[in-house]
């Protein structure tokens, strides 16, 4: 029997402006190449803001990460006020190729996940399908000059020629932010990594792949705890796999993970080494007349996340967002339909492969909202309170300083009001699949393949 | 007894009836284009291509022996989606193989 106090709720965050009231969201800014040709590798493949939103982080397919920094507000610039702008930008990953089992790496950006910050500078893991890295950003904005044995420009001086000591002092200089790699966790996953996820102790954090459940120290590289263990003794036994894996916010010994079966697993590990068992398991049991070919693949979770309280969690599947009570496991306490009218079209989208697209979900900072993505540039927030939903669209179009964006709407029947868009006529190829909201602010990134749309409450 | 199980399932969290409808005209559709699509869905085939993803066929020496054998002619190249699963008879080229490239060029999100 678990013994973990799930039942104590952690203080809300700070709420922000506009809990219960309805957003009014406007366009703030948008980051990328207009070019109707987009190249692979500049498809954004994660999104994330840090615990200050200070700064937003984006990886893409070509391994690159993008960190942006909001402008502290001024009374020189107040129309740039809260805009974010590029701090820093590095190759985070390389391709690579396993020769030993014939194996191509993507350099592909799985997830990025920041640590708290504890001093001057920030840190960040950045994962790929095999290897986790953790980067130091940090500023310098001093140098020292005068040097004995060298010249400003760099070149050494004659020892013979020097008669006199001085001491090196230290100027102001242009900022500079510089990336550095400081651990790289490597070889621990044999198959792909699709999470990873910062313990609340700050010191540990844990990494999944398909099969397999990793636990690490920030500071040790070369050794890593195996956690969870799903791979069968016989390959052909294989009937499920993890999809994503997340830690409790507060309760450093609990973490879940979830399935491509739409079951949830919650661990704890202070009730054994390895956590096979699980201490909670949560599903929603099916409705057997309704059961068909496609259940399964769309009832896969692509996402897991814990609300900042640490009392529910979300899950996303191919048309819907859950919210769990980690104290009911039998049931979702809330179900949002994200695209519903997808349910008619599940051939077309079996055929092209968009069923198996991994939608990611989130929370605002009060837990009284969530968002998710969709087609066609669409993305979908329901409010928990009010239960509003509301469909907005990441495009060129709408992308007037400070214009409020209109609601959308999809048409299932026949007749097609005016401005609502039929079913048909959907891009699928425009998916939103990452989005992320700031921890305290109404204030949004949502990546529309390559390109990254900030939008903002009118009310912020 | 029967009515007890009924009601478990329709509390089930499942929407029922206008959804049911679409999905089995869907699987009906699938099924007609697909006769021997897998008899277990979603089940082990679709998740062992998962497990398998970015595995490439490459050995340099059967290459290079087919290409000896072959002499003046071409190999024949693989054709069609599953470029990435090639086994049996069919050896490998290097022009199966999709270039790497590193990305030395800043992302576009900068400026």
């Amino acid at each position: 029997m678990c013994v973990c106090s799930l039942c104590v709720s952690a203080p809300r965050a700070a709420a922000g402006v506009g809990g219960g009231n309805d957003f009014q969201w406007c366009f703030s800014q948008v980051k990328g190449a207009i070019d109707e040709d987009v190249a692979e590798a500049d498809i954004i493949s994660t999104v994330e803001f840090n615990y200050s939103g200070e700064l937003l982080a984006t990886g893409d397919k070509g391994g690159r990460v993008v960190i942006f920094q909001r402008e502290q507000e001024s009374k020189n610039r107040p129309l740039s006020r809260g805009e974010y702008n590029v701090y820093s930008t590095f190759q985070s990953h390389e391709p690579e190729f396993d020769y030993l089992k014939s194996l191509e790496i993507e350099e592909k950006i799985n997830k990025i996940r920041w640590l708290p910050q504890q001093n001057a500078a920030h840190f960040l893991l950045s994962t790929n399908d095999k290897t986790i890295k953790l980067w130091k950003i940090s500023e310098r904005d001093k140098r020292a000059e005068g040097y004995n044995l060298k010249d400003e420009d760099g070149r050494l001086r004659d020892p013979f020629r020097i008669s006199t000591l001085r001491v090196p002092v230290l100027m102001p200089m242009d900022l500079m932010v510089e990336a550095s790699p400081r651990r790289i966790f490597a070889n621990a996953h044999t198959y792909h990594i699709n999470s990873i996820s910062v313990n609340s102790d700050h010191e540990t954090y844990l990494s999944a792949d398909d099969l397999r459940i990793n636990l690490w120290h920030l500071e040790i590289t070369d050794r890593s705890f195996n956690i969870v263990d799903i791979k069968p003794a016989n390959m052909e036994e294989l009937t499920e796999v993890i999809t994503a894996a997340e830690c409790h916010p507060h309760q450093c010994n609990v973490f879940v993970y979830s399935s491509s079966k739409g079951t949830i697993r919650l661990c704890d590990m202070r009730a054994a080494a390895l956590c096979d068992r699980h201490s909670k398991f949560f599903e929603e049991p099916e409705d057997p007349s309704s059961r068909s070919f496609f259940s399964e693949i769309i009832s896969s979770i692509s996402d897991v996340k814990f609300s900042h309280s640490g009392r529910y969690m979300m899950t996303r599947d191919y048309l819907s967002v859950k919210v769990w009570d980690l104290n009911m496991e039998n049931r979702p306490v809330e179900t949002y339909q994200v695209h519903e009218y997808l349910r008619s079209k599940l051939c077309s989208l079996y055929e092209n492969d968009c069923i198996f697209d991994k939608f990611e979900c989130c929370w605002n900072g009060s837990d009284s909202a969530i968002m998710t993505g969709s087609y066609n540039n669409f993305f979908r927030m329901f409010d928990r309170n009010t239960r509003r939903d509301i469909t907005l669209e990441a495009s060129r179009e709408n992308s007037k300083p400070r214009a409020t964006l209109k609601p959308r709407k999809v048409c299932t029947g026949g007749k097609r009001k005016k401005d609502e868009i039929s079913v048909d006529s959907l891009d699928f190829n425009k998916k939103i699949l990452h989005t992320a909201w700031h921890p305290k602010e109404n204030v949004i990134a949502v990546a529309a393949t390559n390109n990254l749309y900030i939008f903002q409450d009118k009310m912020n | 007894m029967s009515s007890d199980t009924e009601t478990l399932s329709e509390q089930g969290g499942e929407t029922q009836d206008p959804n049911s409808n679409p999905v089995k005209t869907e699987e009906a559709k699938l099924k007609a284009k697909y006769p021997n699509l897998g008899q277990k869905p979603g089940g082990s085939d679709f998740l062992m291509k998962r497990l398998q993803k970015g595995q490439k066929y490459f050995d340099s020496g059967d290459y290079n022996m087919a290409k000896a054998k072959m002499k003046n002619k071409q190999l024949p190249a693989a054709t069609g989606p599953e470029k990435s699963i090639v086994t049996g008879d069919h050896i490998p080229t290097p022009q199966d193989l999709p270039q790497r490239k590193s990305s030395l060029v800043t992302s576009k999100l900068v400026g």
